[in-house]
């Protein structure tokens, strides 16, 4: 099964849970998708690392053959063409890499060529293989990155936990594509129930099977829990606001390796999971 | 001299749009002639790169040079790559600093910025 972990913004705990469900899997991959920023590696301390380097490709023009007809520049949605003193001009960062240029093109003026924009680590922690994505500073978009991560995902019945960048753009969008269900993490705040708000549309819009884990939890009212309730959205798990499990996290310590207490609550919130996922599959093959 | 400013409305009366690839409007004027000419700027709406097509449209319009209050890194490549110098206003008056460029008292646009996309506000 594929599990996407994601939230409406960072620091929610999103890393907090996938490493630790992974961690508590038999044997798991870990799939970190938050290419802007990887962190789950931090955690799980992968060893025997290979890299692969993931490019794009940007188009380039041929003097000789282009007759400024500009149809390129009038084609490209991004503006990321302009013509001037006989010259095309591509601006790199501002390309999609959507190829239309090079295929409108009447003179063939255009070809591609790659550019590196990032790269995919793979290494090996315990029981789980551990896969993180990076993407260079300044580059516009790692969803060329995520698709080589999710690529990873064809296991052999090895659960996959997917480590989604924050928020609801398109770039969580790719990263929960493929999943079969969708973990949304949530803290006990105001604040906390806009985000969760923002991506409980969005895993409706994806019509992805979903529930919630409240982190952070405090004995008083939690408004994540209140909104859960008045939403009717499956509340997975709980974890508490403790001292202990901040303590560890910020020492980059996997709970669940450390204190049977959270290796209980991980392990049965996998359990939850995967009870979850299962009946999906009978209700919605 | 042909010149073009980003401004907010079709007149000469009103301001300087403190953005140039998403003003609505661009104002060519001819300092010789005085002839005022306006364009709707078709990049305000663009998803991205808006100071690139802004920049584009105006060096088909042929101007020798663009006033405005700041400028993105990828419009000003496009600018310069025209020859087009690009002159820093002084304030949002409109004639104010046509004035100020016919008695030489503009200084050229030197911090070009790293591009708002979008958070720049209006």
């Amino acid at each position: 099964m594929k599990i996407a972990v994601l939230s409406g913004k960072g620091g929610t705990g999103k890393t907090l849970v996938s490493v630790n469900l992974a961690a508590s899997a038999n044997e798991s991959i870990y799939i970190d998708c938050d290419v802007e920023e990887p962190n789950g590696h931090l955690f799980l301390k992968p060893i025997d690392i290979t890299s692969e380097k993931i490019s794009i490709k940007i188009p380039i023009a041929d003097e000789k053959l282009c007759n400024g007809c500009r149809k390129c520049v009038d084609f490209c949605k991004f503006n990321a063409l302009a013509y001037i003193n006989k010259k095309l001009i591509v601006f790199n960062e501002v390309c999609h890499s959507c190829g239309g240029c090079t295929l409108l093109c009447p003179q063939k003026a255009i070809s591609e060529t790659e550019k590196v924009i990032g790269e995919v680590q793979k290494g090996v922690s315990d029981n789980v293989t551990v896969i993180t994505g990076i993407l260079n500073i300044g580059e516009a978009s790692g969803i060329p990155v995520i698709k080589k991560l999710l690529s990873y995902c064809d296991n052999d019945g090895k659960d996959v936990f997917i480590d989604c960048p924050p928020g609801s753009a398109c770039i969580v969008m790719e990263s929960i594509k493929d999943a079969d269900y969708c973990i949304m993490v949530a803290e006990p705040t105001l604040f906390g129930v806009h985000n969760l708000n923002m991506v409980f549309e969005l895993v409706k819009l994806f019509k992805k099977p979903h529930g919630v884990v409240l982190n952070k939890c405090l004995d008083e009212e939690n408004p994540a829990e209140k909104y859960c309730i008045e939403n009717n959205i499956k509340v997975l798990g709980k974890i508490p606001f403790d001292n202990e499990l901040g303590k560890l996290n910020s020492n980059a310590k996997i709970v669940a390796r450390e204190i049977n207490k959270y290796k209980t609550l991980f392990s049965s919130l996998l359990q939850e999971v995967t009870k979850e996922v299962q009946h999906e599959t009978v209700i919605n093959p | 001299m042909k010149i073009a400013m980003p401004v907010n409305d079709k007149k000469m009366e009103d301001g300087i749009c403190p953005s140039f690839g998403r003003t609505p409007y661009f104002l060519i004027y001819d300092t010789e002639s005085k002839e005022e000419k306006y364009l709707d700027n078709s990049a305000a709406s663009s998803q991205g790169g808006a100071g690139i097509k802004a920049a584009q449209t105006l060096v088909d319009n042929k101007v020798d040079a663009l006033l405005t209050p700041r400028c993105g890194e990828n419009a000003a490549e496009v600018i310069n790559a025209a020859d087009i110098k690009i002159y820093k206003t002084t304030n949002d008056s409109i004639m104010d600093n046509i004035d100020s460029l016919n008695a030489g008292k503009l200084s050229l646009l030197d911090n070009i910025h790293a591009g708002l996309h979008n958070h720049g506000g209006k």
